[in-house]
Order: structure tokens, then C-alpha cells, then sequence
């Protein structure tokens, strides 16, 4: 089989269904149990920090 | 040590460079050569100067915030000059009188084109997301960007090597592939200063003290890694000597239009779009002071967006020589695309659920807001227009260039307006804008301004498209071109002033910014700022 038929198969069977199941995999991921809390904090990353950057050492993920 | 290492490479590349000038095959070459020997040379002697002086120490524990304020400044005064070239050029085509007989092959409507369209979007758009991306990087990680000066260097490098471009374009030098005109061996300084842009942004990224990377970073990551695979892709080329400008493109037919719009096509896709989204998600939340709407969506409007969006470059090739699966799938995926493109607009809008009363008090939210709006409504004009039956009516027409400007005026240019209006009292710690009134009055004018652009477009091209197909009874076309010329006329000079009132828009932000950091109060160090409003 020359090369083009042959890439041309594989992109459109192995790796549709890897792309595919990834992107699904990403959207169940994104509504796990849990996730809430985890992206609430996510979410208010842009309002700590403004003035400086966080101290060495400091654990940024403790406050908030 | 490093400082003599520097001497040796800038006394290289400026004897090169001069060398080059003297054996250019072209004009474009050689000034650009002229311009490479002097800034070499210039910077030979700056850093002589340097050499061996103590090195102010660096905080470590404050944010790089000077490239970010250069690069505020250059997307303003860049952003006047791509529009001013832009309201030139929209004259020159309902006045041809204005292709001056005495500039004909330098100031003509063929070459100032591209010099448009490379400053608003390489230029305005390209500084806006150097800038805010440094600003954004290091306060969602919490830490100095980094590399140290290696900022500056993606700062200046940058401006080179818009002005190589700039005028090389004038000059003669293209390569004819729109969107990516730059000769050689612009290409190459740009892919070795991108390359030195992803390494200080992933650089801040990697040290960063949040334990998660906010979603802006995301956006403007994807945005760097595609870019440089597109340009690299897209530029492949064999100059034909070292001396001169010409280059000759590695692919040919068929496969270098599908590269050169898998490359167009994308570019509006990440350089326009995601950049530009990343900064919707830092600067919405800012000024609305309340986190984005769904964390949620975001990640699955990122994901759905990158994943759809390099699938749709075929649609700007539909009834050529591309097989027809081709141009079929670019098409479906241009429609699919339509859903995460209104996700991500439905999540900057609703971020400012709970708080719609600052759109009445707040002009920088509501360029924002508008801006999002017109994110929605260029990104619903896109699906359709990529649909086969549509675009046999659109393309060619100026339908496609009405659609283009409500997506860079409207979203582009307003989300940067806001951009930079929130940025200025931050990074020059003063208490405020100097002006809300004419934050209003830019607001009002740029709006205005796009509308009359986009309205008169549609009907343009609209008409434009069904002139071109019309047959009388005896199926003879109806028209000759010089009639649908004409029948613009009207059209072209109403957009036009609209570009006149958007220029005047910005016009009045730039003063508006400058008396801001000329007339507006300091505020104390060590204080908490103040949201501008």
C-alpha cells in the first residue's frame, strides 16, 4: 500500500477514535465527583497575586 | 562574559548585514539589510557601553512588568498605524485617483494591502497578545516571568521584525501567500524570536507557585505551539541566493493552496482567536471583579475549540482543485465549530451574571462585552459562509472582507481596547482613567464604525455575488465586471468612513491613555489597587 493510502486509513479509523475518545474522555473528566471545589479555586487564580509574586516556600494552594 | 560572547555575534551579524547590502540583488534586500546592519550596529555599541559596568540587582520578588508597558505602548501606536493604512486603502478603492501616479509600485493599493493587514493583525494584534500574555502568565502563576531579559528580546525582535516585513512589503518583497508575505529570511529571525516567546512563556508557566494552570494560559499556550507549527509549515521555502529576497516554495499546486489555508485559516483560529480568548478569560473576570461564569466550560470550550478549529482551513478552497472530500470536511467542521465558539462566548458573558448594572456605569466592560458580541456574531457568520451553496454567492465578494472586519474591528480590536484600558491605570499605578467620558465617546465611534463597515459590506458583496451570476433568458451573463465596480461605489465610501470613525476611536484611547499616565495621581506603593470605574 503506498504511503498517502495508507496514512489515509489510519486517520480515518485509529486515530479518529483516539482524538475522539480523548476529547470524550476530557468532558467526563471535567464533571467528576469532586470537581466543583477543585475548579472553584482554579477559577479565582486570577484575583491572588495581583501586586507580587507568591513568597518562595509560600503554598499558594492554602489560602483561598 | 556573556556581554563579549553578545559583542562577537551582534560585529558578526552586522558586518553581514553589511555585506549583504553591498551584494543585494534587490532593493527590498538591500534596505532590509541596512536595517539589520543598524540595529546590530547600534546594539554593538549599547552593549559596549555596558560591558563590564555593575549589574543592577533584580527583585526577584516583583513582577517583569516594564516589557509589558512597551508592549502597551507599541500595540497603541501600531494599532493607529494599521488603521490609518486600512482607511487609506478602503479610499483608494472607491477613489483609484488617490493610487498616485508618482508612488505607483510603492504606495499603490497592491502593496499597501498587506502592509494593512500584517499591522492589524501582526502588529496590533501581535504586541496585544505578547503583552497581555506576559502580564497574564505571571499573575495567574504568581511568579516573575522567565529568562530574564530573553522578554525584551522576544519584545524587540518582534518589532524587527514587523518593520522588516513592513518594508519589504512596499518595497517588492512577497511571497504571495496571504497572511504570511514575509520573504525568507524574515521568516527565519520570526521562528528563532517565536521560539524565544514560548520559551519564556512556558518557562513562567513551569516555575509557576499556583499548583493549576489557569485556563488564559491555556489559550495562550495553544495559541504559541500553533503558530509556530504553522509558520514553519507555511513558510517553507529554497531562497534563491542568499542575497536577495526571492525564495521559491517548497510545495506547489493543490498542496501549497491547502497549506497556505490550513495556515490561513488557522491563524484566524489561533492567533485571532484563541490568544484573544485567553485574554476574554484574564480581563473579563478582572473588571467584572467575579470569577468566570463555568470553570467547566472553559475547559470544554478549549478543548471542543482547538480540536474542531484545525479541521475548517479547506472551506476557503471550495470548487477549486481540492478534492471535494476535502473541502466537505472542512466545511462540516467549520459548522461544528459554530457550537464551541458560543460556548465560550455564552461563558464571557455570563461571567457578568449578578453584576449587568456595571455595564451601565463601566465603558471598559461594556467594550468588552461588545466585543464578545461581536465574537458571537462573526463566529455564526463563518459557519454559514463556509456552507458550499452560501459561499458560491460570497466568495470573492466583499461579504467575505465585511466578515472579516466585524471579527477584527469588533472582537479583536474591542477586547484589546478593553485590554489595554484596564492594563494602562495598573501598570503606571494610577489611581484611575483619566477620561470615562471618552471611553464612552471611543466606544460609541468604533461601534458606529462597525457597523456602517459590516452593513455596507454585506450589501456589497451580497449584490456583488448575485450581479456575477445573473444570465438574461438566453443564459449570457448580465454584467460585466465594470458594472458591479461601479455599482459599489456607494458602498465603498460608506465604509470607508466607517473606518474613519473607528481610527478616530482609537485616536481619542491614545490620548485618553497618555493623559492617564501624564495627569492621573500615583498611588502609593504597597496599597491595594483600585478597579478603574
Amino acid at each position: 500500500m503506498e504511503l498517502y493510502s495508507l496514512l489515509r486509513e489510519f486517520a480515518d479509523s485509529w486515530m479518529l477514535l483516539a482524538l475522539f475518545t480523548f476529547f470524550i474522555g476530557v468532558i467526563v473528566w471535567v464533571f467528576r465527583p469532586g470537581s466543583r471545589s477543585t475548579y472553584e479555586d482554579t477559577a479565582s487564580i486570577p484575583f491572588r497575586h495581583e501586586q507580587a509574586p507568591a513568597k518562595a516556600g509560600a503554598n499558594a494552594a492554602k489560602e483561598a | 562574559m556573556t556581554n563579549y560572547l553578545k559583542l562577537v555575534v551582534l560585529g558578526v551579524i552586522a558586518v553581514f548585514a553589511a555585506v549583504g547590502a553591498n551584494y543585494a540583488r534587490d532593493l527590498a534586500y538591500m534596505v532590509n539589510a541596512l536595517t539589520i546592519m543598524l540595529v546590530a550596529g547600534g546594539m554593538f555599541l549599547w552593549t559596549l557601553r555596558r560591558t563590564d559596568e555593575p549589574v543592577p540587582a533584580v527583585n526577584q520578588n516583583e513582577y517583569m512588568d516594564g516589557v509589558v508597558r512597551a508592549g502597551v505602548i507599541a500595540t497603541a501606536l501600531w494599532g493607529v498605524v494599521g488603521f490609518l493604512v486600512g482607511v487609506i486603502i478602503a479610499f483608494q478603492l472607491a477613489f483609484p485617483v488617490l493610487n498616485f501616479e508618482w508612488a505607483e509600485g510603492y504606495l499603490n493599493f497592491g502593496r499597501l494591502r498587506p502592509l494593512h493587514t500584517s499591522a492589524v493583525i501582526f502588529a496590533f494584534g501581535g504586541n496585544a497578545l505578547i503583552c497581555t500574555s506576559f502580564y497574564v502568565v505571571q499573575r495567574t502563576s504568581a511568579a516573575r516571568l522567565w529568562g530574564g531579559n530573553l522578554a525584551w528580546f522576544v519584545f524587540w525582535g518582534y518589532q524587527l521584525v514587523i518593520v522588516l516585513a513592513a518594508t519589504g512589503y512596499l518595497l517588492g518583497a512577497t511571497q504571495s501567500k496571504e497572511y504570511a508575505e514575509p520573504e525568507w529570511y524574515v521568516d527565519w529571525w520570526l521562528t528563532i524570536v517565536w521560539l524565544a516567546y514560548l520559551a519564556v512563556f512556558l518557562g513562567t508557566v513551569i516555575k509557576r507557585k499556583e499548583p493549576h494552570i489557569y485556563v488564559a494560559n491555556w489559550f495562550y499556550l495553544s495559541f504559541i505551539v500553533t503558530v509556530a507549527m504553522l509558520h514553519v509549515f507555511n513558510n517553507l521555502s529554497i531562497p534563491v541566493s542568499i542575497w536577495g529576497s526571492k525564495s521559491v516554495q517548497v510545495f506547489s499546486g493543490v498542496q501549497d493552496a491547502m497549506t497556505q489555508w490550513w495556515y490561513g485559516h488557522n491563524a484566524v483560529g489561533f492567533f485571532l482567536t484563541a490568544g484573544f480568548l485567553g485574554m476574554m478569560y484574564y480581563f473579563i473576570p478582572k473588571q467584572a471583579e467575579r470569577p468566570v461564569y463555568s470553570y467547566k466550560l472553559s475547559i470544554i470550550h478549549f478543548w471542543a475549540l482547538i480540536f474542531i478549529y484545525i479541521w475548517a482551513g479547506p472551506h476557503h478552497l471550495h470548487y477549486t482543485a481540492l478534492p471535494d472530500w476535502a473541502s466537505t470536511l472542512g466545511m462540516v467542521f467549520s459548522v461544528i465549530l459554530w457550537m464551541p465558539s458560543w460556548g465560550g462566548m455564552i461563558n464571557g458573558l455570563m461571567t457578568l451574571s449578578g453584576a449587568w448594572d456595571k455595564l451601565r456605569t463601566d465603558p471598559v466592560i461594556r467594550m468588552m462585552v461588545i466585543a464578545v458580541g461581536f465574537y458571537g456574531m462573526s463566529t455564526f457568520e463563518g459557519p454559514m459562509m463556509s456552507i458550499r451553496a452560501v459561499n458560491s454567492l460570497s466568495h470573492y465578494t466583499d461579504w467575505t472582507i465585511g466578515h472579516v472586519h466585524s471579527g477584527a474591528l469588533g472582537w479583536n480590536g474591542m477586547i484589546t481596547f478593553g485590554a489595554l484600558y484596564y492594563l494602562v491605570p495598573k501598570l503606571w499605578k494610577r489611581e484611575r482613567l483619566y477620561s470615562l467620558s471618552m471611553v464612552s465617546w471611543h466606544f460609541w465611534l468604533a461601534t458606529i464604525g462597525i457597523v456602517l463597515y459590516a452593513a455596507s459590506m454585506w450589501v456589497t458583496g451580497i449584490m456583488e455575488g448575485l450581479m456575477w451570476r445573473e444570465v438574461d433568458a438566453n443564459g449570457f451573463l448580465v454584467n460585466s465586471f465594470a458594472d458591479t465596480v461601479a455599482a459599489k461605489f456607494p458602498m465603498y465610501v460608506v465604509r470607508g468612513l466607517g473606518g474613519v470613525m473607528f481610527i478616530t476611536g482609537a485616536i481619542i484611547m491614545c490620548i485618553n491613555l497618555y493623559l492617564t499616565v501624564k495627569r492621573q495621581p500615583a498611588i502609593e506603593s504597597n496599597t491595594d489597587l483600585v478597579p478603574a470605574e
